[in-house]
């Protein structure tokens, strides 16, 4: 919202005040000022001045020279404009001036000299007119600066409108007035107003409602409207805020509604004779204000004057409603409508105006008859003719109830930290129009109408006028005198550190963030087929409408467009399996995937699988465990999937990528991935560490080559040595793997003793126990 | 052999040996158990009187007079060989490209890792809690009214089984509330943060996205105040733009909070003077926060005659913007590994 300072000045007298800094001030204690402009500033030497004599100009079909009297002599003027013409008052703008931010000087044109230039109303900032130079009262004398003429000197100020939401007293002058004469300690003067009661003896208006989205409906009739242009301050006003002026009653509910924030409407009188304020059963087609075509049904509130729809209630007025030049009387309406409905209707019609922005804020009621009052007054003072010809008709359905709050001091210092006196407290609230009564510590508060709508209730609401005027600003900046106690990470956000330290630290992998949604296009073009899963009911697209349940198609989106060189990526984030009881079954993920060309698919899967290993050795204590399944989704490999185990509990798979994808992607790339289950995995306890003692006596080591025919897992084999394990044994490592179907695994075998040094007789008993039991198993040693 | 022979050899065979094995074999050759010298002295106890003692004395010097030799010889080959080494060895040029690439963490994981152990340094848990939630936690429990604007189609993404994803971090204030307010009682004060994601339903463009990183943080006690709220969000920001960031509030309205605020820091570009990044004001709009209202705090189970608290929202991915200077809000979400893999550490 555009703010005039010469508009605010008119309720609070803000003369010798630092006006940058009090607008400064504005933002910090009430609402977010975006930008300052200063009006008049680059408008220097502009004079009323009379034209003298007219000419074409000889070599110009659109030049005039002119001889001008700026009250201090007569000059030459060349002008292009089409009103140019003896006899009329103009503003010259003269040689050493300034319009528009370019300097005026004498020049030549078109071989004749110029002494100035003269003006259009744009050119002097006041309107977008442009059309011609501005032609001024007679009356005036030549040689008056343009700026005693015209109130262009003006401080104009942007407040965001978002930090107006829960303010609907700030979106008119009067109650950011109020504002400042708070954090100046200045008087707020009373908007001058025609009271109703000396109206009350004049016929009512026909009023009819019952809606409940109206809560206040006030109209007032007017005749012998004779003037239908607005007076030059009210237009420069309306300009400088942001409206086109058009004729004197549009611009009044206007300049009312910037004055007050009380969105009015003027019916033609000659259209409107009685209102109802209802809702209509079948829906129907209304033309509003800007020429479109509208739907209405029972949603929409509507102003029906004579019979006709001829507004929507709040929000637009109707094509047919609207103020011709040559309208002379008036049905004007101040009303108030519930703010919840007529931001609904405005959202369903994609029709936000002024009025309606102000509406969904939550007006006040009390503020309809005022407002009333305020337009007939201005309206009595530019058009004296004016016959008022009905009574200040008042509809009044619903009331906000006023509240009344009551606090104690050590209410607000436990807020503040600070001790803030009584006495500011008091008149804090009183300056913002709060009635206060103070008896001892205790404040019994009454809060005014036009912050009783929704924004001030309880004691809190209270806590933040009282602060904010105050100032942040003047808070000593203070820890807290809370105890302290030891606080632990979870252990899911401990694992997901680790998993992201090991995967980008050890192996060089890149963590990336996906969306929480499939994109289907993706899924088409790399050949993923998905199965169904809960959906979003509204999103941008339907090709997102589908919630992941897997992390692998992300990823495998952001392998193909990142395809080249080898890397591994790979994303902690959050998956949805279905829906249980009603509520979608969420869970934590870590997803991974290894792309190459360099290396084949075998390594590629063993880089993966010794990943899961560092991340489980390293948070529990224990190698996973793999067991090979047939997979269920499309995209994993048939033979080479397998289940992730820790400590015996599932928790996840490890895959090779099936070929229909993986060549959709890539032909010469081998792509594996792993989905490993968070949530599941922090469930799994970790293996309690033991420390042992390294035996001071040598050990020995026996290297063993095991044929291990295709087929054969070497879990399985591995089974000879790890149950039923040998006194001795103390570890088994691998030391070669060789052969291509049929391999031959050697692995060296630790024998040691705690107390003693072992024989070689001793080892070869335990060696001839193992290679027993693989003889059992079909596994022969070759000695 | 006579003492004269064997010195005679000594020497010989000192001067012949040319490496440490050589040495080392000729030393056993006169000091071993056979060696020599070693027979010689074995030797004496065939002569008697006078002899046997000037003799004694002549093969006892030769004795310490060999081992010093040898040890002096041994000395110098060491070192001949040590330098043959020295003289062989190649010079590795470290500056040649390694095979072996760094992985790296995304944005979000570094600056939210950074806030996480600011604030458990300062006694705060970090929470986790999940991405889809309900119009309680996200609305009701937070004083949104049913017909706030967040609650439209416009801005929220609704599923079908009637949950929805959660729009701000602030959807996990009532389930923090409701899992430490008993310890209010014993004296335990609530101090939790929740780094989450967030989505919100519009179109993206370099300045919006749909899928969001914010940092919740909630302080609860007796007596918390606006000068405590401040204090923290001052260490933390100062933490993280390792420098002391000047901060301000300003009214702002959040249903959830009251008295609620924006939070502003001083433009790190000009240092508060005014420039284009901070709209010539010297200060850049950072974060919501506020005192948390009394009926959220009420829907949490907490008595807001008994305690106070504050709650803010940081941003982290526009914390992260700010930080590394990422321009485009969209790259977060890429997967383009040529911006992503820059951020090592």
């Amino acid at each position: 919202m555009l703010v005039s300072m010469n508009w605010i000045n008119d309720f609070v007298d803000l003369s010798g005040e630092d006006l940058p800094a009090l607008i400064k001030r504005f933002t910090l204690a009430t609402a977010e000022v975006e930008d300052i402009v200063y009006k008049g500033k680059d408008i220097q030497g502009v004079v009323v001045a009379k034209i003298l004599t007219c000419e074409a100009h000889p070599n110009s079909k659109k030049l005039h020279l002119l001889t001008v009297d700026k009250g201090d002599e007569v000059v030459n003027v060349i002008c292009g404009a089409p009103n140019a013409r003896a006899g009329i008052t103009v503003a010259l703008a003269t040689a050493g001036g300034e319009v528009c931010g370019k300097s005026i000087g004498k020049a030549m044109l078109a071989g004749y000299e110029s002494c100035g230039m003269c003006c259009s109303e744009a050119e002097l900032g006041l309107s977008s007119e442009n059309a011609g130079i501005i032609e001024l009262d007679d009356n005036l004398a030549a040689g008056t600066s343009i700026k005693d003429v015209f109130p262009i000197d003006d401080v104009i100020f942007e407040v965001d409108n978002k930090s107006l939401t829960n303010r609907p007293d700030l979106w008119g002058h009067y109650g950011i007035a109020r504002e400042f004469a708070a954090l100046t300690g200045k008087p707020l003067t009373v908007v001058p107003t025609l009271n109703a009661v000396d109206y009350a003896n004049l016929p009512a208006v026909s009023l009819a409602s019952t809606d409940e989205m109206l809560y206040r409906y006030v109209a007032v009739k007017a005749e012998n409207i004779n003037v239908n242009v607005s007076p030059a301050y009210i237009k420069i006003r309306l300009f400088y805020c942001g409206l086109r002026p058009i004729n004197l009653l549009a611009d009044l509910t206007n300049y009312v509604m910037l004055e007050l924030g009380q969105p009015m409407h003027a019916f033609d009188g000659r259209k409107a004779d009685r209102i109802e304020i209802k809702r209509f059963e079948t829906p129907f087609e209304f033309k509003t204000l800007d020429g479109q075509t509208r739907a209405i049904d029972n949603s929409n509130l509507m102003i029906v004057a004579d019979g006709e729809p001829s507004a929507i209630a709040g929000v637009m007025g109707g094509l047919d409603s609207e103020i011709a030049d040559d309208t002379t009387s008036l049905l004007l309406e101040s009303a108030c409508f519930d703010a919840a409905s007529t931001r609904r209707t405005s959202v369903k019609l994609g029709l936000r105006t002024d009025a309606s922005a102000r509406y969904e804020k939550s007006l006040d009621p009390e503020n309809t008859m005022v407002a009333a009052g305020r337009f007939m007054k201005l309206l009595l003072e530019i058009c004296p003719d004016t016959k008022i010809t009905s009574s200040f008709t008042d509809l009044y359905l619903k009331h906000f109830d006023i509240p009344v709050i009551t606090f104690d001091k050590p209410y607000i210092d436990r807020y503040t930290g600070i001790n803030i006196p009584a006495e500011t407290i008091v008149k804090t609230l009183t300056s913002l129009g709060f009635g206060v009564k103070q008896a001892g510590d205790t404040f019994t508060v009454t809060v005014p109408s036009w912050r009783a709508t929704k924004d001030v209730s309880i004691k809190a609401d209270l806590v933040e006028e009282v602060t904010r005027i105050y100032g942040y600003d003047n808070f000593p900046i203070i820890t807290a005198r809370s105890p302290l106690y030891p606080v632990k990470p979870t252990v899911s956000k401990t694992d997901e550190n680790t998993a992201k330290d090991i995967l980008s630290r050890r192996f060089g992998l890149h963590e990336v963030h996906s969306y929480i949604w499939y994109d289907k296009k993706k899924n088409k073009d790399l050949k993923l087929n998905l199965a169904p899963n809960l959906k979003v009911i509204n999103a941008q697209t339907a090709d997102h409408d589908t919630l992941r349940a897997d992390m692998l198609p992300s990823l495998l989106y952001f392998v193909s467009e990142n395809k080249g060189s080898d890397f591994g990526i790979y994303e902690v984030g959050h998956t949805v399996n279905g829906v249980k009881d009603g509520k979608a079954v969420e869970e934590k993920k870590l997803g991974l995937v290894l792309y190459s060309r360099e290396t084949d698919e075998e390594f590629l899967l063993f880089r993966a699988r010794d990943i899961i290993a560092a991340f489980t050795e390293a948070t529990r204590g224990t190698p996973p465990e793999f067991k090979n399944i047939l997979p269920q989704e499309q995209y994993c490999h048939p033979k080479n999937t397998s289940e992730i185990f820790v400590n015996g509990i599932g928790c996840g798979y490890i895959t090779v990528i099936s070929p229909a994808v993986k060549n959709a992607i890539d032909k010469k790339a081998a792509i594996v991935g792993f989905n490993l289950n968070l949530t599941e995995f922090a469930k799994i306890p970790g293996v309690d560490m033991s420390y042992n003692e390294t035996s001071a006596y040598p050990g020995i080591d026996f290297d063993l080559t095991i044929p291990t025919p295709q087929g054969v897992r070497f879990a399985d084999v591995s089974k000879a040595w790890q149950e039923d394990s040998p006194e001795h044994l103390k570890s088994v490592n691998l030391i070669d793997i060789f052969g291509d179907e049929d391999k031959n695994i050697t692995v060296r075998m630790s024998f040691s003793s705690p107390e003693r040094t072992l024989s070689m007789d001793e080892v070869n008993l335990h060696i001839n126990t193992i290679t027993s039991r693989l003889a059992k198993m079909g596994i022969n040693i070759r000695k | 052999m006579n003492i004269e022979e064997i010195k005679k050899k000594l020497s010989e065979e000192i001067d012949a040996a040319d490496r440490t094995e050589k040495i080392e074999a000729a030393r056993v050759n006169f000091l071993g158990k056979k060696g020599h010298i070693t027979s010689a002295l074995a030797g004496l106890k065939n002569v008697s009187g006078e002899e046997k003692r000037t003799l004694g004395q002549a093969v006892n010097a030769l004795k310490r007079e060999a081992e010093a030799l040898f040890l002096e010889k041994l000395a110098a080959l060491r070192e001949l060989e040590e330098r043959a080494l020295i003289d062989a060895a190649p010079v590795y040029d470290l500056s040649i490209p390694s095979g072996e690439k760094s992985g790296s963490l995304h944005p979000i994981t570094l600056v939210s890792r950074e806030c996480e152990a600011i604030f458990s340094s300062m006694g705060f848990t970090v929470e986790e809690y999940s991405e889809i939630t309900d119009d309680y936690n996200c609305f009701e429990a937070l004083n949104i009214p049913k017909d706030h604007p967040a609650r439209d189609m416009q801005d929220t993404y609704y599923l079908e089984n009637g949950q929805l994803l959660k729009t701000h971090t602030s959807a996990a204030q009532n389930t923090i509330m409701r899992k430490y307010g008993k310890n209010l009682d014993a004296g335990l004060p609530i101090r939790a943060i929740f780094p989450g994601r967030c989505f919100r339903n519009e179109a993206t463009d370099a300045c919006h996205e749909n899928t969001f990183f914010q940092m919740e943080g909630v302080m609860i006690d007796r007596d918390i105040s606006i000068s405590n709220l401040i204090y923290f969000m001052k260490t933390m920001l100062s933490e993280v733009f390792e420098r002391d960031v000047k901060v301000r509030l300003r009214p702002g309205f959040f249903p959830f909070v009251e008295p609620g605020f924006e939070l502003d820091i001083s433009c790190a570009i000009c240092g508060g003077e005014g420039c284009p990044s901070c709209k010539n004001s010297g200060w850049l709009e950072l974060c919501p926060c506020g005192m948390i209202h009394p009926n959220v705090l009420t829907a949490g189970g907490i008595d807001p005659e008994k305690y106070t608290g504050f709650a803010f929202g940081l941003g982290l991915t526009r914390l992260a913007m700010m930080k590394f200077g990422i321009k485009d809000i969209r790259d977060f979400n890429s997967g383009k590994l040529a911006n992503l893999t820059q951020f090592v550490h």
